[in-house]
């Protein structure tokens, strides 16, 4: 518990003013990452994992917009900032890999000049051979064959696996504290998925780099990650260390998303899935958001939203089965 | 351990190979592409033809532009004098030689400041959108609103005439198309995601515009200022025959068509020869243009 943390948000909200209302993206979201930990961020497909990834880098774009709450790295509040101030940290403390590594990479340049582009942008003095050598230094730790021959190739004469691994050394090559991985392997073949992962685990342990880890790929959490936090429309419903999480999940959204896991044991029965439908986010949230949908629901959980409850072992869940009304309903 | 590295050797070779075939490959389509659109080898020709006489203008002309000779006053083409002589009894023929630089000097120039000029404010523009794009759009519909050549002769009267005046009144006449064009273009590119990595890389708005949107902008800018051209060069001549442009006896196109109009039913030569020449590089050029489009379009490559 004496670990140091190096990223800790609080109380995160991020809106977007649209056409219909303001979308409440992020309704206060709060976790921290430790030195050299790796958090996984999981959850279905706009429930705002990649909004806290945004919004962690300060790069929400409008209509989108900061609303409240606290980013702190390495002591300081991210959130005041100037831009310039900011600007110095993207890449060279923090960096994110991207979803679709072909469409990451500029298409009309060499990749080698690319990756030796972030080490220009933090150091102007540097000169492009000696950037040019470096990126291809650090294609050589990435285990890619001819790096030199591969340094001169333009994204499009790389496969997807080859392009992942460009826009990883791009991010990595300036040794960043923390690592923001969104969907790092979604978009990739699933032969190279489990590749691509092995060596982005590897490269973070040599760098000693923490990770916040997008993912809604259960497997992938389970691998890679030390401890998972598992968000529903907008919030953070539980968080704690990975094992724990998914051999006792606290949290009636955290079992219902175990539970969809086909089961190899039992090969013929139909899929689970989670009746209902995600909430609209047009209004915060005044009860809990996952009520509807929840088989446990009762009286309290369209009162107000729950709170989060501390369950031990760094362990809390928002869920009123979980505190004064423990073992009430069925 | 040598077989694998002789084997890599011999891939690389391999690969080295297969590239510059390729290049070369890119290269013989541009040219069989040429070949086949005889407009353009006309266009192509033309210019080569106007960049050869001004380069050896001296070697060329067979008086010098500015050399009076008295007693052969408006003497019509001969074995001596090709185009004729003017009221002044200068060699017609030289001084289309001698104005072939002029013309081009005036071309050149004015794509050299209205491209960098009207893609900086374009590139801007697109790039940070609201208040700034506002600006910056509206203004050059200030621009767009007045014909070209009355804008630059709107100008050229206010700076005085010259050619160095006129060359600054056409090219403020002439930046905005590119503003647009930069700014169409800027709006697609902004977008992608490689723009966003370079954001989370730390790029400044500066490098991002510099590096990565403007390199995207240049081939459709490129088209575009070989198009204008002709209407450059035209402009340039309406301003030398306005009086606003080059001024006697700078041996300017259209400044010797509006020296013979006096003329023009006795002594045709005077105004017709150099209309003439203006007529032949105008065309040359937007035949050239309209070619260097349509090469650089990929739908024609696939075929």
């Amino acid at each position: 518990m004496a670990a140091e943390q190096l990223l800790s948000v609080k109380d995160l909200r991020v809106n977007f003013h649209t056409l219909r209302g303001v979308v409440h993206a992020l309704q206060g979201v709060s976790f921290h990452i430790n030195r050299q930990e790796t958090l996984g961020l999981v959850g279905e497909t706009g429930c705002g994992k990649s909004v806290t990834a945004r919004a962690v880098l300060r790069l929400v774009v409008a209509p989108g917009e900061i609303a409240g709450g606290e980013v702190h790295f390495e002591g300081r509040n991210l959130l005041g900032l100037t831009e310039v101030e900011m600007r110095t940290l993207r890449g060279s403390q923090i960096s994110m890999i991207m979803q679709e590594p072909k469409m990451s990479l500029n298409p009309v340049i060499r990749v080698g000049r690319q990756v030796g582009e972030t080490l220009r942008i933090h150091d102007p003095s540097m000169s492009k051979k000696i950037a040019a050598q470096q990126a291809v230094d650090m294609l050589a730790q990435l285990g890619i064959p001819d790096p030199k021959r591969v340094a001169r190739r333009y994204p499009h004469e790389l496969s997807g696996g080859m392009a992942q691994r460009i826009m990883i050394a791009m991010m990595l090559v300036t040794r960043p504290k923390l690592l923001i991985a969104d969907e790092p392997t979604s978009a990739l073949d699933v032969t190279i998925q489990a590749q691509i992962l092995e060596l982005m685990n590897r490269l973070i342990q040599e760098i000693q780099t923490s990770v916040l880890m997008i993912t809604h790929d259960l497997g992938v959490m389970a691998e890679s990650c030390d401890r998972v936090a598992v968000m529903y429309a907008g919030q953070i419903v539980e968080i704690g260390p990975v094992r724990d999480v998914l051999k006792d999940p606290r949290h009636p959204y955290t079992q219902g998303l175990l539970k969809t896991l086909p089961d190899k044991a039992h090969p013929d029965e139909p899929l689970y899935s989670i009746k209902g439908a995600v909430p609209t986010l047009l209004s915060a949230h005044k009860a809990c958001g996952f009520a509807p949908r929840c088989a446990h629901r009762f009286k309290p959980c369209d009162e107000a939203p729950p709170p989060m409850h501390a369950l031990g072992n760094g362990r809390r869940a928002a869920c009123y089965l979980l505190g004064d009304y423990a073992g009430v309903p069925g | 351990m040598n077989a694998p590295s002789a084997s890599s050797k011999l891939d690389r070779s391999d690969a080295r190979r297969h590239r510059s075939d390729a290049r070369r490959q890119y290269w013989c389509d541009t040219f069989t592409l040429w070949r086949r659109n005889k407009l353009m080898v006309v266009g192509t020709f033309i210019i080569l033809v106007l960049l050869v006489v001004a380069a050896a203008a001296p070697l060329l002309a067979t008086q010098g532009p500015f050399d009076q000779i008295s007693k052969d006053r408006l003497i019509p083409p001969s074995a001596q004098y090709w185009f004729g002589t003017d009221s002044l009894g200068r060699d017609i023929y030289s001084r289309v030689v001698y104005g072939s630089r002029v013309t081009l000097l005036i071309a050149l120039l004015v794509a050299a400041i209205s491209t960098p000029l009207g893609m900086a404010i374009g590139v801007l523009s697109g790039y940070f959108g609201g208040a700034v794009d506002e600006f910056l759009m509206r203004t050059s519909d200030v621009f767009l609103a007045f014909p070209k050549l009355i804008l630059a002769v709107a100008f050229a009267a206010a700076l005085g005439p010259g050619v160095e005046n006129a060359i600054i009144a056409i090219s403020v006449a002439n930046w905005p198309s590119y503003a647009r064009l930069a700014r169409a273009e800027t709006l697609t590119v902004k977008n992608n995601e490689y723009i966003q990595a370079m954001r989370v890389l730390g790029a400044s708005n500066l490098r991002i515009m510099i590096g990565h949107i403007t390199p995207m902008c240049l081939s459709s800018i490129i088209v575009r200022m070989s198009l204008d051209m002709g209407a450059i060069i035209l402009t340039a001549a309406g301003l030398g025959f306005l009086g606003l442009g080059a001024q006697p006896p700078t041996p300017e196109w259209g400044l010797m068509v509006s020296d013979g109009r006096d003329f023009l039913v006795d002594q045709w030569w005077v105004s017709t020869l150099p209309g003439i020449a203006i007529l032949i590089v105008v065309v040359g050029f937007n035949l050239l243009g309209d070619g260097i489009r349509d090469i650089l379009d990929p739908h024609q490559r696939q075929n």
